[in-house]
Formats: structure tokens, C-alpha cells, sequence
């Protein structure tokens, strides 16, 4: 008998005759209208992220202040993100044909979009799509630029279940790569990007 | 330490040397009470906190019910997906997949995302037989395993570690590992960190097999779920051309949806924050990648047919529990003597070990029973019934079990009663105050004997009628 079978067998002789179990899911489910994005900033600035929440047509203004403080000049900007985020004169990178992991860790940081982000926790998910690249661009390079529109803001991680698709390889991002092994004190910046900023575009 | 949990003597003999400690006392208390507030905080944010956790516990109790059909349902949607399913019933047979997998991809060098089903089979021995190096790369992981020390937490394996001692650990050790610790290093926990960091940079980029668990198996869609904090995790999962997950039977969870509950309730319980910084799912080959699952039973079909003990299987493994243990905050994780420490570990590691070893067998009696453990679990485990369960279930001595028959024959009857409490009060001074004699000095190797009073409850009741400070 192949070791599939065997821990098949094992398992159905286990539970035989135990009762069917009822699930209630009596907690908040999703469907609670568009998430708040006064929230969504306050709590990603929680982990030490910043936060710039700006009218829709000034993000190119908002991101160019922000590669600035940073030192950011050479970006990585995956195909798919909207032009007119982006600030005129930035010497930017792009994935085609895919960087490789060396030219990806020498760029100054990268720049995308998301496909959902979460109020109450704070957290953007990306899920590969247009404007964000392959997992990669976003682990490697030290700085982490993401512009979220605010109509992507869901209220709780139910809604945002809801509207990802698992088919397709997903990242939630909650602040800045981070590490609480050291005496559990919280230490920003271990192996994925060590800042991340974060440019709500308002209405 | 010998970088294995084989062999450990039983709990009380790992309790006894682990109190004289002082400086691990230290270390644990600042540790568990500040991730235990931390904690209490952000689950009081959440109106639905205790539905979420009811939710989480019928999820994980329906999963068991129906696991053949859920495993069966996850494999195939893994397949459907590009990946290679493998079904392992021991730790033997999961290593042996494992080395064989990295023999074949020709490589002698891989990268390991902190896992606990790894930890639990022994892979890094095996692969070291095997002439595989496999580099831990969780920055707690990363500190054991430089320090040929073994993990003490579920969460934080070095929480016996101050940062003094993880500085000398890393100055001493990581240049046989790669690149060495810059010589200026402090015990600041960011240059800690950034050395970290800088050691294990260069294996990132280059690494060609990463080795990874899961937090969850989704069987309808065939997804596997990691939540991390530091960025490693992504970097194993991600950048290497082979991924290979081994993941215990019991992570499977069946329906995409079910992760709205269990998002919640892992991060909250676990680190203590909202949400952890890096969650990571992937559906079979994702990107390109070669993807190989190995499902482990080893020994959690075991688990699964006890009616009462099954419900351990719930545990996503938060340690929660570990970080209120009054037990646990004293004597350490190193006490129990296996991967799951704490009050989990107490139920878990004999349920799928079983109870032939006397540190197996002792592990139901490492707690006070308090029942803290059952009161934060996200999943609702009831460890203290599955304790004295436990213990109801192992062996006992001829002279303790003569003793509870005689106890129990003397309780039976309210007079029996009366004149055994009398026949005490007379007796009282012979007894002594350190050590029972014969059999009982078992039970007084870890416990003062009592003081016999002078009158029971029962007497002093009739004479006083129940009156506040006796008869006046």
C-alpha cells in the first residue's frame, strides 16, 4: 500500500462515526461598503510606514517628494502602472526582459499599485496584476513605494478575501519587513524592503 | 545542546535545572508579558472576537471530520495547478522525499523558511546526512542554529536569548556559516538585525531550492498560505526555481474563504499585531517555479483517532498559550523536550508521539491546570480536559493507584469520611513536613506535604453552626 493510501486509510478509520459539523459564520462578513480611508492610513502608519494621502490628480507630485526624501532614483516600474502617477524625469527600470535578482537588489526601490487594501489592519495585497510585477520587485529592492486609490480601500479582511482571486500569487504587505525575535522588541528592516511608503490617492 | 530533542529525560528533571536559571526566568518573563498585552490589545479591538473564534474551531473541526475528502480535494487542485504532489507517513520517509527532491536539482545548498513540520522531522539532520546544508534563515532560527542551540518557542524559538548573548553568538559563529559579523557589532537589536541581514543577503540571491511549510492548505483552490514578519519567508518562497513545502495533514482548511476568519485570529493571537507584515500565497507552480508538496502524517492520524485529544489538531500553531503558561513562564520551552513546547506541546507531542518515553509520559503533568492556555487559544482547544484526559490515560504506579481507591472508598461515605478526617487530626504530628515515606515520597519530590489542621471543615462547622470566626 503506497503511503497516500495508508494516511487516507489511517484518517477514515480515525473519524468514523463522529458527527457532521455545523459551521456559523456569525462574525462580520464582507459586503460593508468601501473601507475608510482616513482608517487605512492611520493604522499603516501603526507600523511605521508614512502615509501621504493626496488628491488623485497630484500622486506624481506626492511620489517625487517622497523618491526625493528617500534618495530614490533608479526605479523599478512594472509595466501596467499608471503613467500619470508617475513624476517626469525618473529614471526608471523596467522588468522586460526580467531583472535579474543582482540588478533588482542594486535599484534604489520600486514603485506599484495594488490590487486591495485593508482598513482595518492596514495591510495592501498585491496580486501580480497590471502596475504591480512579478513578487520579486517588491521583496528585493530596500524601498517599497505604493500608490493605492482609495476606491481599492475594503473595509476588513473579509471583504478582501472576497475579491482577491487565489489563483493568482498573492503578497499582503502590513508596513515594513520587520522582526520581533530580539528580546521581542520590533525591528524595522530585516530581509524584505526596510521602508515603505505609502501615497493614498484621495477620491 | 546537541541540536536535537532525542533522549530528553522526563519533564520534572528538565523543569528542576531550567528554575535554577535565573538569567532564562529573566529573559522569559520580559518576554511572554509583553507580547501577552500586546496581544490582549489588539483582540479587544475586534467586536467579534469570540465569534471569530468560534468560527475558527467548527472550520478546523469540519476540516478533520472530512480530512480524507479535503486532502484528496487539495491534491488535486495542486496538480491541476503544476505541482507535485507527495504523501509522507513519518519523518523518515518526508526527509528521504525531501533529499531525494534536492538531489535531483543537482544542488547541495538550500534555504529554509522557519517551519515547524521541518523542525518536527528532523530535516536539517537528515539533509546533513545527505550532504545538503540547509541555512535557516529566520533571524530566531538563524540565532539556534549558530548557536547549535534547539528552539524554545513556537513564535520566537530564541526567546531564552537575551541580546547580549545573541551578539557573542553571532560574533563567534557566523563566519563558519558565511559572512562573519562586522567586528564593531553592538547588542542593539537593529545592528543585531542588520548583520542578520547582511549574512543572509547573498544566499537569497543565489539560492536555487528553497524549503518552506504552511500555515494553511486551501483544498478547494489548492493554496498554501505563509505568514512571516521579516521578509525571509518571501525570499525563500519566491526566489529560488524549487519550492518544496512540507506541510502537516492537519493544515488543510476547505474552502478560500475560510482565510477571512483565520487572518484574523493567527496574527492577533500570535505576534500580537493587527496583521503580520508578509503574508505569501501561491497556487501550485506559481511564476514559473518548480513547486513540490509533501503532505506528513507522522503520527497526527494518531492524534486524529482520539475523541478527545483530536481537537490539538486544531492548534495553528499562534503559541498563544505558551506566552500565559504560568508553567511555561518559568522552566522554558527546553523542558518538554520536543519542537511544541508550552502548554500545547504538553498535549500535542503525546498524541502524536504517544507515551513510551518517560518525558512522553510526563509531558500531561507539565502544567498546573490553570486553564489560561484555553482561555486565549484562537481555536478554542480545551487543554487543560485534554491534560487530564491525558493523564486519566497513562500509567500509574500500583501504590498511587491503591491510594485513589482507598481515597475514593473513604469519600464514598460521609461517616468513613468523619473518622478518617479524625483519625488525621489526631495523627497530625506524626506526619512529616518534607518527605512522605515509602511510595509517597514521589509525590512530595516536588510538593511540601500539606499541614493536617487540627479540625476539619466539617467539625468545625457543627461546632459553631457556621457562624464568622467560631463560637462566641
Amino acid at each position: 500500500m503506497s503511503s497516500r493510501e495508508r494516511i487516507l486509510a489511517r484518517v477514515r478509520a480515525a473519524v468514523a462515526g463522529a458527527p457532521p459539523v455545523r459551521v456559523e459564520r456569525d462574525h462580520r462578513t464582507a459586503g460593508h461598503g468601501p473601507g475608510d480611508a482616513g482608517l487605512f492610513a492611520e493604522r499603516v502608519r501603526d507600523y511605521r510606514a508614512a502615509v501621504h494621502v493626496v488628491p488623485a490628480d497630484q500622486v506624481a507630485d506626492a511620489v517625487a517628494r517622497a523618491l526625493a526624501e528617500r534618495g530614490a532614483r533608479r526605479v523599478v516600474v512594472p509595466d501596467g502602472l499608471p503613467e500619470e502617477w508617475l513624476p517626469a524625469g525618473l529614471e526608471r527600470l523596467r522588468d522586460d526582459p526580467p531583472l535579474g535578482a543582482a540588478a533588482l537588489d542594486a535599484a534604489d526601490g520600486v514603485i506599484t499599485g495594488c490590487a486591495v487594501a485593508i482598513a482595518e489592519t492596514g495591510t495592501i495585497v498585491l496580486d501580480t496584476g497590471p502596475g504591480q510585477g512579478r513578487r520579486a520587485l517588491t521583496l528585493v529592492p530596500d524601498y517599497h513605494l505604493c500608490v493605492v486609490p482609495a476606491a481599492r480601500i475594503v473595509p476588513a479582511v473579509p471583504d478582501a478575501v472576497a475579491r482577491l482571486d487565489p489563483s493568482r500569487p498573492l503578497t499582503w504587505i502590513s508596513g515594513p519587513s520587520a522582526t520581533s525575535d530580539i528580546e521581542l522588541n520590533r525591528v524595522e528592516g530585516v530581509h524584505g524592503p526596510r521602508t515603505l511608503d505609502v501615497v493614498v490617492a484621495a477620491g | 545542546m546537541s541540536g536535537t530533542f532525542l533522549g530528553m529525560p522526563a519533564f520534572p528533571r528538565n523543569a528542576e535545572k531550567a528554575l535554577l536559571n535565573s538569567q532564562l526566568r529573566f529573559n522569559l518573563r520580559n518576554a511572554t508579558h509583553t507580547i501577552r498585552a500586546r496581544r490582549a490589545a489588539v483582540v479587544d479591538e475586534l467586536p467579534d472576537w469570540e465569534r471569530l473564534r468560534a468560527a475558527g474551531k467548527a472550520i478546523k473541526d469540519d476540516a478533520l471530520r472530512n480530512l480524507d475528502r479535503y486532502l484528496v480535494q487539495a491534491e488535486e487542485a495542486v496538480t491541476r495547478a503544476g505541482g507535485h504532489v507527495h504523501w509522507a507517513a513519518d519523518a523518515a520517509e518526508a526527509g528521504r522525499l525531501v533529499a531525494d527532491l534536492v538531489r535531483a536539482t543537482g544542488e547541495t545548498e538550500v534555504v529554509k523558511v522557519k517551519s515547524m513540520a521541518t523542525q518536527e522531522i528532523g530535516l536539517n539532520e537528515i539533509l546533513r546526512d545527505a550532504g545538503i546544508v540547509a541555512a535557516e534563515t529566520d533571524l530566531a532560527e538563524l540565532i539556534v542554529q549558530l548557536g547549535d542551540d534547539l528552539p524554545s518557542h513556537i513564535l520566537v524559538p530564541a526567546i531564552h536569548r537575551n541580546r547580549a548573548e545573541i551578539r557573542e553568538i553571532f560574533r563567534e559563529r557566523m563566519a563558519d556559516w558565511g559572512r562573519p559579523a562586522p567586528p564593531d557589532l553592538t547588542d542593539d537589536p537593529a545592528a543585531l538585525a542588520e548583520a542578520a541581514r547582511r549574512h543572509l543577503r547573498e544566499r537569497f540571491l543565489t539560492a536555487e531550492v528553497g524549503i518552506s511549510g504552511a500555515n494553511f492548505l486551501i483544498a478547494e483552490t489548492g493554496t498554501l498560505v505563509v505568514l512571516e514578519s521579516e521578509g525571509n519567508g518571501r525570499m525563500c518562497l519566491t526566489l529560488p526555481r524549487t519550492l518544496i513545502s512540507v506541510v502537516g495533514i492537519e493544515k488543510v482548511l476547505p474552502t478560500w474563504r475560510d482565510l477571512e476568519v483565520f487572518l484574523q485570529l493567527l496574527p492577533r493571537s500570535s505576534t500580537g499585531e493587527r496583521m503580520n507584515p508578509y503574508t505569501s500565497t501561491w497556487t501550485g507552480a506559481a511564476e514559473g517555479q518548480e513547486f513540490h508538496l509533501i503532505l506528513l502524517d507522522n503520527g497526527r492520524t494518531n492524534a486524529l483517532a482520539d475523541e478527545i485529544g483530536r481537537q490539538a489538531l486544531r492548534c495553528i500553531r499562534c503559541s498563544a498559550c505558551l506566552n500565559v503558561c504560568p508553567v511555561y513562564e518559568r522552566v522554558g520551552g527546553h523542558a518538554y523536550g520536543s519542537v511544541y513546547p508550552g502548554p500545547i506541546g504538553a498535549i500535542l507531542t503525546p498524541l502524536l508521539r504517544g507515551t513510551a518515553t518517560d518525558l512522553d509520559a510526563s509531558l500531561p503533568y507539565a502544567s498546573s491546570l490553570c486553564g489560561a492556555c484555553y482561555d486565549v487559544c484562537p481555536v478554542a482547544i480545551d487543554i487543560p480536559e485534554v491534560l487530564v484526559h491525558l493523564r486519566a490515560k497513562g500509567p500509574h504506579p500500583p501504590a498511587e493507584r491503591l491510594g485513589m481507591k482507598a481515597v475514593g472508598w473513604t469519600l464514598n461515605r460521609p461517616a468513613r469520611l468523619r473518622l478518617a478526617q479524625r483519625a488525621a487530626s489526631r495523627l497530625r504530628r506524626l506526619v512529616p513536613r518534607r518527605r512522605l515515606p515509602g511510595p509517597g515520597a514521589a509525590w512530595t519530590d516536588t510538593r511540601d506535604v500539606p499541614a493536617v489542621p487540627e479540625e476539619s471543615f466539617r467539625a468545625w462547622w457543627r461546632r459553631t453552626e457556621g457562624r464568622e470566626g467560631g463560637a462566641r
